[in-house]
């Protein structure tokens, strides 16, 4: 397609729409390095004291610790689910394969408050609130969605020519799916596990309605914290947590590609 | 929405070996029963039980819950606030994202790239971050009072109140409103606009008779998903409205947080599908006049 030159109309009016979506992620670098003991805009004075205090407060490192392991644990077991899922529904495609698809993805569809208050009733009965099995599950249910349909995707566009190959030359399934398919995943695969991570190490609305008071995440207490005052230390964290969301950005780029995953 | 379902290309069908299948499938199936059909199914259930005054539950059955929320006036106002709130939402939503996503539309290589970046960037960003960095924006000693104070003007009231809950959902509801506005300026092809343009059309007919019926499909679809979010989200009115701002998903949370009245929260969480319901029936409806 022939450039066709932008108007410079466009370009201020959409300059200044940029500047407010990115407002609120830019802000918080300043705060974060704030001097100050409450928000104060411009900051009196620069330090990195508020970097230092997350490490003190064993609160948000207990959380922290909680929401790594989650998010490690829901990332290797939406791989394990998303990736023979997606292989049936692109390779096997049994009858209703397409209706299969979106019952997958369906959790998607429910607003995570609603998503949430679900969970909450019924693992109130098992006795799975405030627990690590609680918030597995509850992750996992959302970030399979994400998992199958990159994999599906993924798979769909793969060329069948290389498995065939292999299958004529005498290797059974299971090989030529683990020699040969797998291998020629792995962009998919590291853009899946990126994009599962992150959602579960993110996630606050089914979490919260998930957590008790022995056991809670990073995101749960930042909401917490928050709720009760607006000290410059969630502004450090969240430094952090936007240095994270980029590299995953930067990784879905690099394997997966921003426009396939993202724009439908 | 829509947009998440796996395009499954049509592929020339191997034997279908029904056993290997259904052994693959039994753990994301079960996942979906657990954590998915039979909660919600459930909630439904819930919505008719009995409560005590004290919160707890008898045991009973009751319409008490549905009776509550269709004649209390607190309740009907809270619907109704909800759905002009986000529907208000979804106006500024969409003039704010337009520029950006044809912006997008029309640059190609590198710079895409980069707008991609910026547009997914907060997109993936938790919503208690962004949240955050619109309370530092709007306190009443935050940036922007500052800058105004600074300029000698005299400062707002930004925050805690439904003012701070529109500006900063508007934003966090971007992203999703770019990306859907995106996929559907599919239809928008160049030479249409320049064939417009060379027939006499001066730039500003061209971009309300041209690009914005053409791109219709996509703003009735951004417009969808954004309502749906708006109507159910959570964390920014509750942390920007301060408790002082009341929508339907503020007072789910509290109903089930803090009140623990789980039939009365399952009653509203029901409600909300019932608005997406109805917001998708105006969708579809939508679409069809427009296709």
């Amino acid at each position: 397609m022939e450039d066709r030159p932008i108007s410079l109309t466009l370009r201020i009016v959409a300059g200044i729409m940029l500047l407010f979506l990115l407002a609120p992620v830019l802000i918080v670098v300043p705060i974060s390095f704030s001097a100050d003991t409450y928000m104060a805009f411009p900051p009196s004075g620069w330090s990195v004291k508020w970097y230092v205090a997350i490490f003190q407060d064993p609160k948000m490192i207990n959380a922290f610790w909680v929401s790594l392991a989650l998010a490690v644990l829901t990332t290797v077991l939406s791989l394990a689910i998303g990736l023979p899922a997606a292989y049936v529904l692109v390779r096997l495609r049994p009858r209703g394969s397409e209706a299969m698809a979106s019952f997958f993805t369906a959790p998607l569809l429910l607003p995570s408050i609603v998503l949430g208050l679900a969970l909450l009733v019924v693992f109130a009965t098992f006795g799975l609130l405030g627990t690590f099995q609680g918030f597995l599950a509850a992750h996992l249910v959302i970030t399979l969605p994400y998992a199958v349909r990159v994999l599906s995707t993924a798979l769909s566009t793969l060329p069948r020519a290389v498995e065939e190959a292999a299958t004529t030359l005498g290797a059974p399934p299971l090989s030529v799916f683990f020699r040969v398919t797998l291998p020629m995943m792995r962009n998919a695969i590291v853009a899946t596990s990126a994009l599962a991570f992150l959602v579960s190490f993110d996630e606050v609305v089914l979490s919260l309605f998930m957590s008790g008071p022995r056991i809670s995440t990073l995101p749960v207490e930042m909401y917490h914290h928050v709720e009760n005052e607006a000290d410059p230390m969630v502004a450090a964290i969240s430094v952090l947590l936007i240095v994270l969301t980029f590299a995953v950005v930067v990784v879905v780029d690099r394997t997966a590609g921003l426009s396939r995953t993202f724009v439908k | 929405m829509t947009a998440i379902a796996p395009t499954l290309e049509a592929a020339p069908a191997r034997r279908v070996k029904i056993p290997l299948a259904v052994i693959l499938l039994i753990p994301i199936t079960l996942i979906n029963l657990i954590g998915f059909v039979a909660p919600v199914i459930n909630l439904l259930s819930f919505s008719f039980r009995e409560v005590q005054a004290t919160g707890a539950m008898t045991g009973g059955s009751s319409i008490a819950s549905w009776v509550a929320i269709v004649t209390d006036p607190f309740y009907i106002e809270l619907l109704v606030n909800s759905i002009l709130t986000s529907l208000l939402i979804v106006v500024l939503t969409l003039v704010c994202s337009f520029p950006i996503a044809l912006l997008l539309h029309r640059t190609t290589g590198f710079a895409r790239t980069v707008l991609l970046f910026v547009v997914i960037t907060p997109l993936l960003t938790s919503a208690v971050v962004r949240t955050y960095g619109w309370i530092a924006l709007l306190l009443d000693g935050g940036v922007i009072n500052s800058l105004l104070s600074l300029a000698g003007l005299p400062t707002l009231k930004l925050i805690f109140n439904s003012t701070g809950v529109v500006i900063g959902l508007t934003e966090i509801l971007m992203p999703y409103m770019i990306l859907s506005l995106l996929a559907g300026f599919r239809r928008l092809d160049p030479r249409v606009e320049e064939a417009a343009l060379t027939l006499g059309a001066n730039p500003f007919q061209t971009f309300w008779r041209i690009i914005v019926p053409l791109t219709l499909p996509g703003v009735a679809l951004g417009s969808l998903l954004c309502f749906v979010l708006a109507v159910s989200s959570f964390i920014t009115p509750k942390l920007l409205g301060g408790g002082r701002v009341f929508l339907l998903a503020t007072e789910i949370y509290d109903q089930a947080m803090v009140t623990l009245n789980w039939p009365l929260a399952s009653t509203l969480a029901i409600m909300i599908l019932i608005v997406f319901g109805g917001a998708l029936f105006l969708y579809l409806r939508a679409l069809r006049a427009i296709a």
